[in-house]
């Protein structure tokens, strides 16, 4: 992210210019005008940035100041208010499944995310290859489920993981003499299911900026290391990995945030109530306060969210800017 | 020289292999999707299921007619990620511009509280949120997410960075000195000059409206204001499950966008690519 204080330079250079002729004697007129026009400009500058500031405060600060109080209150949106202190964080502590929901979406979210990293830097390597053509088919094709919606990638994942003996993951799954599963009510299945729906729609989406990444990455890095006989492993390992951290850290974060809030998959996957195998989060929270009223329980849930995305990024980011330093220190080694 | 060149092969061999096995399974669940929407239910219940597209692709889809208003769905999500687009790409622009070229007191804080407040996940003030919609009286009312939709602080950064480095100071200065408002300025000078920002910034608004999923729940009870995300979910409702419907309805839902996107592919690769890589 660019420092905000980077083109101060070019602004200041409009206030000399603008200055410059207010301070030649004599000049009265200009000097006049300047002195408007930089009044002018700092009116302009408020005027023109004033509508974030204005929806925010209505859309942004108020509610979520608004979600601090009324987690301290027990409230059904209709009746009074009635301060209730920490109860609603000890209800929802004391509720299992609370912690269900939390422990699922850490593991939906490990189970969609990590492998679909991993492979998308293959593939992101493979179509950064010199030695195939139509990497723009190919592109095209991969990059293709990110533009269904997720609700659309829910249905049909729901559809291709039916619980019925007929259901098309089913259906292979008895062709090679397994027992069929049902997908929706059990532990794994539904973790499965839901980590395929992200896994499919997303990988795409980070070959191609993984692919940016690695285009970045100057040839001559990978020659040199061919010349010393470096294996494609240690190619990915020793210049890809290390030269792509940006971009890793960016999809690590994105992608982490992300599966924190993870709601249609589960919602559309076992219906609108959910259930336990794979409640999530957010849809704990919807729960809470759209089916059941109780929006105090419910803001307590969105505040322990916002901690869990704060400590969850913050430490994913920690790690995966540690991953690409050994490599780096073992390269100079070698 | 020959062992070289059979490496080669090898690699190449390997390399396509896996990409096509990749590219078949990115484009097998659309596939699968035709499939399904051209089928009638008991040929997808049958073991095994359908395989190929059967003859049912009309009827289907009047069955979705006959379960959620598709067009009127269709026509909300329309009317709603084209005016946050049109609506963000003019007051983030404008946003982008004042922090870009003018100078005014705080203009730092400002804008790094900006940058702040894209760390806020959005469910944190979701609550209260519904209930300032439903005291607007906006509750099944497209204003309900067209309005907070035009709050971007993504779209303000990009602006800002794009601005910044794409509009030269002379120009300003030379419209200034033509008796060009600060206006004037934004619309004759800024605008021509960033329409290719506009480009990036509007197919990332637009997909991500597009596909809004939590917020629409929750503000559009109504069925004839849902957006094409919550009618599609709500084929899900019935106890008894009519795939072909139900995938019909998806299916339909998503040509549109498989269309806009083969014809401006590139645009549109680039701008989701500069879009995460330029922040």
């Amino acid at each position: 992210m660019a420092e905000p204080k980077h083109d101060y330079p070019n602004d200041t250079n409009i206030d000399e210019k603008d200055q410059k002729p207010s301070k030649q004697p004599g000049s009265d007129t200009p000097k006049k005008r300047n002195f408007t026009q930089r009044q002018r400009n700092i009116a302009s500058g408020y005027l023109f940035i004033s509508p974030f500031y204005l929806l925010f405060a209505v859309f942004g600060v108020f509610p979520i100041l608004f979600s601090f109080y009324l987690a301290f209150f027990r409230w059904d949106g209709l009746g009074p208010m009635e301060f209730v202190g920490f109860n609603n964080f000890a209800i929802i502590f004391n509720d299992p499944l609370f912690w269900k929901s939390i422990y699922n979406t850490i593991i939906i979210g490990i189970m969609g995310t990590a492998p679909q990293l991993i492979v998308a830097i293959l593939i992101a390597f493979a179509l950064n290859s010199a030695l195939i053509r139509m990497k723009s088919i190919f592109r095209l094709a991969i990059f293709l489920p990110y533009v269904t919606s997720i609700v659309a990638v829910a249905i049909v994942f729901s559809v291709i993981f039916s619980n019925q003996d007929s259901g098309l993951v089913n259906s292979v799954i008895v062709f090679f003499g397994g027992d069929p599963v049902t997908w929706t009510r059990s532990e794994w299945g539904t973790k499965f299911a839901i980590s395929a729906m992200v896994f499919w729609r997303w990988v795409g989406y980070n070959t191609i900026i993984y692919l940016a990444g690695m285009q970045s990455i100057p040839n001559d890095l990978y020659e040199a290391a061919k010349m010393d006989g470096a294996t494609i492993r240690q190619q990915i390992q020793y210049i890809t990995i290390p030269m792509l951290k940006p971009f890793i850290l960016f999809t690590v974060f994105t992608a982490t945030i992300g599966a924190l809030q993870i709601f249609a998959e589960p919602h559309i996957f076992q219906g609108r109530g959910g259930r336990p195998e794979g409640i999530s989060v957010v849809l704990y929270l919807y729960r809470d306060a759209f089916n059941s009223n109780a929006f105090g329980t419910a803001s307590a849930t969105a505040i322990v969210l916002f901690f869990i995305i704060i400590i969850f990024s913050t430490m994913n980011m920690y790690v995966t800017n540690r991953i690409g330093q050994p490599a780096k220190r073992k390269k100079v080694k070698a | 020289m020959k062992s070289e060149k059979n490496k080669i092969r090898g690699a190449q061999f390997v390399i396509y292999s896996g990409l096509v096995l990749v590219s078949l399974a990115s484009l097998f669940p659309f596939y699968w999707m035709f499939v399904m929407a051209t089928n009638t239910n008991d040929a997808i219940n049958q073991t095994p299921p359908a395989m190929v597209p059967g003859g049912n692709l009309v009827s289907n889809f009047e069955a979705v007619l006959n379960s959620i208003p598709f067009f009127g769905a269709m026509l909300n999500s329309f009317i709603v990620a084209s005016s946050i687009t049109l609506g963000v790409l003019i007051l983030c622009s404008l946003a982008g511009f004042a922090f870009a070229k003018f100078e005014f007191p705080g203009r730092t804080l400002l804008f790094v509280f900006i940058l702040g407040t894209m760390m806020i996940p959005p469910q944190l003030g979701l609550i209260p949120q519904y209930f300032i919609i439903t005291e607007l009286g906006w509750l099944s009312d497209l204003r309900a997410v067209i309005v907070p939709g035009l709050m971007n602080a993504f779209g303000i950064f990009w602006m800002r960075q794009y601005i910044a480095s794409a509009v030269p100071d002379d120009i300003i200065e030379a419209a200034r000195i033509d008796g060009c408002s600060n206006f004037r300025i934004y619309w004759n000078v800024i605008v021509p000059i960033v329409l290719p920002a506009f480009a990036t910034l509007g197919i990332i608004v637009f997909m991500a409206i597009w596909g809004d999923y939590l917020w629409p729940l929750v503000v559009l009870q109504d069925q004839s204001m849902h957006t094409i995300q919550v009618a599609l979910r709500s084929l899900m409702d019935d106890r008894v499950r009519d795939f072909g419907m139900i995938l019909s309805g998806t299916f339909w839902a998503t040509v549109p966008l498989i269309v806009v996107f083969l014809l401006f592919n590139r645009l549109f690769i680039k701008s989701i690519t500069d879009g995460a890589v330029k922040s």
